[in-house]
């Protein structure tokens, strides 16, 4: 039994309980630990990658009790992918956290950490329950992160982000208690076995239970219609708050894909969810046409891309979910970096802000204005950039799929629309400028900032030239996906389950 | 026994809901309040009702209750305990910022006294 399953929990357990006890230590120091625990998460999820790279999951029984009367902590392909993903953009949401953002307020850096620690920790989990004690943990700190700052409108936002997931919460309970109550097991290897055995009188209600975790899990997605709270939340927070939150509606998709293959063999949610993908795409790109400001548009567009990740995987193919994996990075880091520059732009307009009006002409704006280029094609999928090459995957995906006009209908539509509403965006912004030259008094753009978005586009770049390795890796994943047997046999050992 | 705490599930839930849906913070606080004790209930009773049995297998008792539920809904109420503290302290913020208790924070409608 490794402990490097469980080393990614621990680290941003204890970096974050540190920080907290040394708060009144100089705000440098804490910096340096908190990017210090963020590389060593980075190096623990590397290493965790190569250890599962040939296809081996890595079960941890906490405290040794054999699963499925212990919790455990499974880390197969699918999980080393997230906790690699979210380590690389924690990385550059806390540098530039580090830039003067988390003067804001007191506990950034703890929040921060406790935010990974939930994130790691639901990618890793395989016990139902402890699936929704994760997700309490990073709604917790999300909910601190968000209202990080203050501020009228983000007070606002952030009640109706925490009330609504907390019904979120009360319905996964309800759904994990139907779960208990019916198959007597929390653990989702054992849940697999047990729904595959299933007696027909009580299929139904287990289907009731597997659709009422999808609709949690759909809010955590922000799928239509559970999506209304994601624009108001996402426009309004902090910059690098933002920027990480790009990971936490692929946490939602994360559980929609564990559980649809793993626990139900694809066939219980899989109708449901190519629609509502196509509906949450058209929405969200819709939204991202009509915004007036330029961080509710980001907001829109991260609503489209998961509407477009939940697309691949709703075609329910390997090559499906392959596409969408290599989507999964690409979409959070072209989001993540539209975030931190559409802050530096607001940052040099005053009383507008981001607010898409003719405004003055900003510091440094060739270098503002090629970021801001390179990021919408980013986000729209045109090439040279890693988007083309995941809506591409998506698209080939869905060629032989019955829904294929469908999918290839919105998906390329979807596109355009992203297009024309950055392209509105960026002239308002660099080309119907009021004066000539920018005012004097108008603070340019710190270079630091600028590198940390380059960085964020660098990795699509990285992603674009080994696109061939990391589309093999995501094809191994899917086909891992595709035969839980692996993933059930190495939790429940090679007896498979047999109840005594 | 089973169907009056169905019933009183049932019954905390719907109050939950409705007061959930209203306008105010503090209702809302109160709705979901009134969820997490249904929630609570419900999970515990998913471990079968039984009274006055041992949580775990002896030679003496007739039987046992399942352990686990408690388990688990212990975590609940720590959570929904911390959480609803949060909710409090959140609803009070957006009430001296936003200048009312309104979950939009809007104003209040003006009065219109010129009509009547």
């Amino acid at each position: 039994m490794s402990h490097l399953v469980i080393a990614p929990l621990l680290l941003p357990l204890l970096a974050g309980i540190l920080l907290l006890l040394l708060r009144g230590m100089d705000l440098r120091w804490r910096r340096g630990l908190a990017l210090a625990a963020v590389l060593g998460q980075l190096a623990l999820a590397l290493l965790l990658t190569r250890a599962v790279a040939d296809g081996d999951i890595l079960v941890y029984a906490l405290g040794n009790w054999p699963a499925p009367f212990g919790i455990c902590l499974v880390a197969d392909r699918l999980a080393a992918w997230l906790l690699v993903t979210t380590a690389l953009l924690a990385l550059f949401a806390l540098a530039y956290g580090s830039l003067g953002t988390d003067r804001a307020g007191r506990h950034f850096h703890v929040l921060f950490q406790l935010e990974l620690f939930g994130l790691n920790g639901a990618f890793l989990t395989g016990d139902l329950f402890n699936l929704f004690v994760f997700f309490e943990v990073l709604l917790i700190a999300s909910y601190g992160l968000l209202l990080h700052g203050g501020g009228r409108l983000r007070t606002r936002a952030a009640l109706h982000y925490v009330v609504i997931n907390l019904a979120g919460s009360a319905l996964f309970l309800i759904a994990a208690g139907l779960f208990y109550g019916l198959l007597g097991t929390l653990n989702l290897a054992d849940l697999a076995v047990q729904v595959a055995a299933v007696s027909p009188d009580r299929l139904p209600l287990v289907r009731a239970a597997g659709l009422l975790l999808f609709g949690v899990f759909a809010l955590k997605a922000a799928l239509v219609p559970l999506s209304l709270w994601l624009p108001g939340a996402y426009a309004n927070t902090s910059a690098p708050v933002a920027a990480l939150f790009a990971i936490m509606t692929k946490v939602g998709a994360y559980a929609i894909l564990r559980l649809s293959t793993l626990v139900f063999g694809g066939a219980l949610i899989i109708d449901w969810l190519l629609p509502l993908a196509l509906l949450t795409l058209a929405v969200g790109m819709i939204g991202a046409t009509g915004s007036d400001r330029l961080r509710a548009q980001v907001a829109y567009l991260v609503l489209a891309s998961v509407g477009t990740l939940l697309t691949a995987f709703g075609l329910g193919s390997a090559a499906g979910i392959a596409a969408g994996l290599y989507y999964l990075p690409h979409s959070t880091f072209a989001a993540a970096a539209l975030f931190l520059l559409a802050d530096q732009i607001a940052g040099q307009r005053g009383d507008l802000a981001d607010r898409l009006e003719p405004g003055p002409v900003l510091g440094r704006h060739w270098v503002l204005g090629v970021l801001f280029f390179l990021c919408a094609i980013a986000m729209a999928g045109l090439p040279p950039l890693s988007g083309f090459i995941g809506k591409f995957l998506i698209l080939r995906a869905a060629l032989d799929r019955p829904s294929a006009p469908w999918v290839l209908g919105v998906v390329l539509v979807g596109g355009l629309l992203a297009l024309m509403a950055l392209a509105r965006s960026g002239s308002r912004l660099f080309y119907k400028t009021i004066d000539s030259a920018p005012a004097a008094d108008t603070p340019t753009p710190p270079g630091a900032a600028l590198g940390l978005v380059a960085g964020l586009l660098a990795l699509g770049v990285a992603m674009t030239l080994w696109a061939g390795p990391l589309n093999d890796y995501t094809d191994a994943i899917a086909r891992q996906l595709l035969h839980p047997a692996g993933y059930v046999q190495a939790v429940l050992g090679p007896r498979g389950g047999a109840r005594p | 026994m089973e169907a009056l705490l169905a019933l009183m599930i049932g019954l905390l839930t719907a109050a939950g809901v409705y007061l959930l849906l209203r306008a105010r913070t503090f209702p809302v606080v109160l709705g979901l309040s009134l969820l997490s004790y249904a929630v609570n209930l419900f999970l515990f009773a998913m471990g079968r009702l039984q009274i006055g049995r041992p949580p775990i297998v002896t030679a003496t008792a007739a039987g046992y209750t399942d352990p686990l539920p408690q388990a688990l809904v212990l975590t609940a109420i720590v959570i929904g305990f911390a959480m609803t503290a949060f909710v409090i302290m959140l609803a009070l913020k957006a009430r001296a910022e936003l200048g009312n208790d309104h979950v939009d924070g809007l104003h209040e409608p003006e009065v219109r006294d010129t009509d009547s």
